[in-house]
């Protein structure tokens, strides 16, 4: 904890841009760890792949497509510091009479929670209780996380889009191309790895149910996959391989497979996303219900995460083609 | 399907979104999003038919029952606040493709549509929802893509405006999650109607009061209310017509529905009337706002910010109106969040047909325009009369009723004050009338005619409106009275 | 009493930190940044409350009576999606805002639209090429 304390000070004193982005993905790292040892499994796994993982990734992107410092600010933000002030000592004010953390008899362990861990088995046939929670129980707010990624690709590429076509046609296409072509070791072993990473993208996919992991997980590794393959080989064959106007496609068809199973559920007599109706056992029906929502989950993330990236490097070609 | 009539509100728009990717001419695009929008237009109204003859509506999702699962709960409240939004959310697309097509690059437009739709499904989601973190999920659908949006403007300042609202906003966000945190963490549920059962017991802790706090100054930094609206002008001037002409007419008023739910539903009146001093503090800022923002109103030359500075005014007579929490203040303050959906998008959308025939909203590019768009231009003199509260138009009766809430009370000086700020109101819009009908046509707009039809017919659909319901206030008022009685009577008190 | 609350004070200055760098700082990226540092610690703070001494993670096995809360993880992951959705909205915003302003300092974008402003070119604006 107080490493993290350390870090968030040194993020805001560094004028290196570059160095803070790397610093906040080491804070995204050891918030995961903390997230480990307070028994947060599911949580550290996703802030790890996405604290930092994607978001560091991305930030870098945008270093290099804007630039690399920042420049000193002239005025003292005191009024920064009096609004900071205030909320803290607010929320520091409200700490003394919260339950102590760990206390097994606050609200929140007697309320609500208890059924959660005592009968899901029998009522969703899971073990992992997180994943039964999120897919079953809550599954209405992970449709609408679903759907805040969506919205995510959707105004990204809206705001990020080129004339997409065209750029396939040109000869360069992307700068990656020439510099990595003597770069031999890289994608001889990172061709060997594609492999792995993907099915280890589809074993955390379907082990959700087991262990940490699903969908939304196995969605960013996925992508991450896919992502190494783009900055090796350079965009315009990852391109040739995934296009845009496919992933967007695909984006949206997790999110209907989704939406599907909730509007099966209901004419089948059920209420929305009420698995129990999809099969004559409602244990079935519930397995079935959080299979193909994981599925939904992990197809448009990672269709999602993907197009946002091939919108930021193909921004990256056409800042350089309007340059030249 | 009648039962199940709550969800197919939220899940057609939001199903709608997806299946846009789908369709490959942004025409279609344009046609299915008004249709997809229509239709829940005719379910809002459906549910508020429900409501008003049996009561409120609850639906649990994937069939589990209340604090374990989320439910929907639609009182007279949301069903309210529903209706507005779909009504609006339709009639403006009505004019959207036509406006669009000048403002928005073709490649652009199935994102454009898709993220309405998207925009549209999270306002509805997080009214109908009776769920506290539901409420978070669905205000992020509606924050991200109205980001997106508003960043889609001509003027390169659209993207300053939206970067600025995206940090105020997520700002805003991460506090309203603070603040369910806390209440989680004294309570042990999320759900608003077990919150508001279990609150009670634990209300006198600081924690709570943390807790309202923050979600009170979350709330308000999406509602705008001054001093927190510095991102509001900017992005309501520079975003594309259609959105400023959606998002005025609806997207402070979800705000407004969270404060009203998590002030009177969750924490209850007596709580949040006494925990902190909201009754001074929220009439004090309302009076400010109306003052600030109606002079600043004044001396502005884009009549896009002029609108959106009166709309911060605006949003002071609603906060009034709440601030007095009696079934009077109350009900002209949601009196005053419908008719002020009303002007809004009348004002709004003759602006975006100004856009679409002048290319300008400068003050000075009006004139002469009385006469070369006379329809466009009687919209906006009706609306403004609406919003200065004359008689016969729906603002005399949201005012009318806030006056009268206020003199319950005895509170003289804040009656004359707004009587003041309504004349503030009359210099702004003045200044349009003056210019647009007593100076000649610029010699540069000799070809400028009447907008198109697309235009003209949301436009006076709204202004009919805007009169009609000034004269026949029945259906308003009684809706707007019986959801604040039943708001106050839940709570088994009411505030001296 | 302090040793129990102790970990919810860093949490508020880390979130406090965030909120400052947010504030203060007039680059576009730095805000972003200060941004995931607030919401990454709040985040922290929903985590440590489901925590159960002696309990282990919520997945069940057999001879385990203790386990951590499991909603607010659920909560979390959430919150995370969001979080990162946002991110990467903002970092797009931030990179057009420096194609059309050619720079991602607060001070010079608002000198910038003061300018322009007061040209009042609003028969034409300078919109930026899509």
């Amino acid at each position: 904890m107080a490493l993290l304390v350390v870090i968030a000070i040194e993020i805001a004193r560094l004028k290196d841009l570059f160095a803070v982005v790397m610093l906040t993905g080491i804070y995204g790292l050891i918030s995961a760890s903390f997230f480990v040892v307070m028994d947060a499994v599911d949580v550290a796994f996703t802030e790890a792949s996405v604290g930092a993982g994607i978001s560091t990734l991305l930030m870098l992107v945008v270093i290099s497509l804007t630039q690399r410092s920042e420049h000193p600010v002239r005025h003292r933000p005191v009024v920064a510091l009096l609004v900071v002030m205030f909320t803290g000592s607010m929320l520091i004010y409200g700490t003394f009479d919260m339950p102590y953390i760990g206390e097994g008899d606050a609200p929140i362990h007697i309320h609500i929670a208890p059924r959660y861990l005592k009968d899901s088995m029998q009522e969703v046939g899971v073990v992992n209780v997180v994943t039964a929670v999120l897919a079953s129980y809550r599954a209405f707010d992970t449709f609408g996380e679903l759907v805040v990624i969506f919205t995510a690709g959707v105004g990204v590429s809206a705001l990020l889009m080129t004339a997409g076509r065209r750029d396939d046609k040109k000869p360069v296409g992307s700068i990656n191309d020439s510099m990595h072509k003597q770069h031999l070791v890289l994608r001889i072993v990172s061709k060997i790895m594609l492999p792995f990473i993907m099915l280890f993208a589809l074993y955390v996919q379907f082990h959700g149910d087991y262990g940490p992991g699903g969908g939304f997980q196995a969605g960013v590794i996925f992508a991450a996959a896919i992502i190494l393959y783009t900055l090796i080989f350079g965009l315009t064959s990852a391109r040739r391989v995934i296009n845009q106007t496919t992933s967007q496609l695909v984006a949206a068809f997790g999110v209907l497979l989704y939406g599907s199973v909730g509007l099966v559920s209901l004419l089948n007599g059920g209420n929305f996303l009420d698995y129990n109706v999809l099969a004559s056992n409602p244990i079935s029906g519930q397995h079935l219900g959080i299979l193909l929502i994981e599925l939904g989950v992990g197809i448009t993330v990672a269709s999602v995460m993907i197009t946002i990236f091939f919108n930021f490097a193909g921004r990256q070609v056409f800042q350089k083609n309007k340059d030249t | 399907m009648l039962a199940h009539l709550p969800i197919l509100q939220v899940i057609v728009p939001l199903i709608g979104a997806p299946v846009c990717v789908l369709l490959s001419r942004a025409s279609l695009v344009w046609l299915f999003a008004l249709v997809v929008s229509g239709l829940s237009f005719i379910i809002s109204a459906l549910l508020l038919q429900q409501v008003l003859m049996s009561g409120t509506i609850i639906y649990e999702l994937g069939g589990w029952d209340a604090p374990w699962g989320i439910e929907y709960r639609i009182d007279r409240l949301n069903a309210l606040l529903l209706l507005i939004i779909s009504a609006i959310s339709t009639l403006v697309l009505l004019a959207a493709q036509t406006s669009i097509n000048k403002e928005i690059p073709a490649e652009k437009h199935t994102q454009f549509y898709i993220l309405y739709l998207l925009s549209l499904t999270g306002m509805l989601g997080v009214v109908v929802t009776g769920d506290a973190f539901n409420v978070f999920v669905f205000l992020e659908i509606s924050s991200l893509s109205s980001y997106a949006l508003i960043a889609l403007g001509r003027d390169r300042r659209a993207l300053w405006a939206a970067y600025q609202y995206l940090i105020l906003g997520t700002i805003g966000a991460t506090f309203i999650l603070i603040g369910i945190g806390l209440m989680y963490q004294m309570t042990g549920t999320l759900n608003m109607a077990d919150l508001a059962a279990r609150l009670p017991e634990v209300a006198q802790t600081k924690t709570v009061l943390t807790a309202f706090a923050f979600v009170i100054t979350g709330v308000c930094l999406k509602l705008a209310l001054f001093p927190l609206h510095l991102w509001l002008p900017n992005a309501y001037t520079y975003a594309p017509s259609i959105v400023t002409a959606f998002f005025a007419a609806t997207a402070t008023k979800v705000a407004f529905y969270l404060l009203i739910r998590f002030t009177y539903s969750v924490f209850g009146v007596s709580f949040s009337f006494t925990a902190l001093p909201l009754q001074f503090l929220f009439m004090t800022l309302g009076l400010l706002g109306i003052f600030v923002a109606s002079i600043a109103a004044i001396y502005q030359t884009n009549v896009k910010q002029i609108f959106a500075y009166s709309s911060i005014a605006q949003i002071g007579y609603m906060v009034i109106g709440f601030s007095i929490s009696s079934v009077t203040g109350l009900t002209a303050a949601l009196l005053h969040i419908f008719n002020h959906a009303l002007m809004k998008g009348a004002l709004f959308l003759a602006l975006g047909a100004v856009v679409y025939r002048i290319g300008s909203v400068q003050i000075s590019q009006f004139q002469g325009i009385g006469q070369q768009m006379p329809f466009t231009m009687a919209a906006i003199l009706v609306a403004g009369l609406s919003l200065i509260g004359m008689p016969l138009t729906v603002g005399f009766v949201s005012k009318w009723y806030l006056l009268s809430a206020l003199i319950e009370k005895g509170w003289w000086p804040a009656a004359l004050l707004i009587l003041i700020a309504s004349l503030l109101t009359l210099v702004y819009v003045w200044r349009i009338v003056e210019v647009a009908y007593f100076k000649p046509p610029l010699s540069t707009h000799s070809t400028v005619n009447e907008a198109p039809l697309a235009f003209l017919i949301p436009i006076w659909l709204l202004v009919i409106a805007n009169i009609y319901f000034g004269i026949d206030t029945r259906l308003s008022v009684e809706v707007a009275h019986s959801a604040s009685e039943s708001l106050l009577q839940a709570q088994g008190l009411v505030i001296p | 009493m302090l040793m129990g609350l102790f970990n919810n004070w860093v949490v508020v200055v880390l979130m406090m930190i965030g909120l400052y760098i947010v504030i203060a700082h007039g680059n576009l990226i730095k805000k972003i940044v200060g941004l995931t540092i607030f919401q990454t610690s709040v985040f922290i703070f929903y985590i440590s409350m489901a925590k159960v001494d002696g309990g282990t993670a919520p997945i069940l096995m057999a001879n385990v009576t203790k386990y951590a809360n499991p909603l607010p993880h659920v909560l979390i992951l959430t919150a995370i999606v969001v979080g990162i959705a946002t991110m990467a909205l903002a970092l797009a915003l931030t990179v057009r805002i420096k194609e059309a302003y050619n720079s991602i300092e607060e001070e010079s974008i608002q000198e910038q639209n003061t300018k322009q402003a007061s040209e009042l070119d609003e028969l034409d604006p300078r919109s930026d090429k899509y």
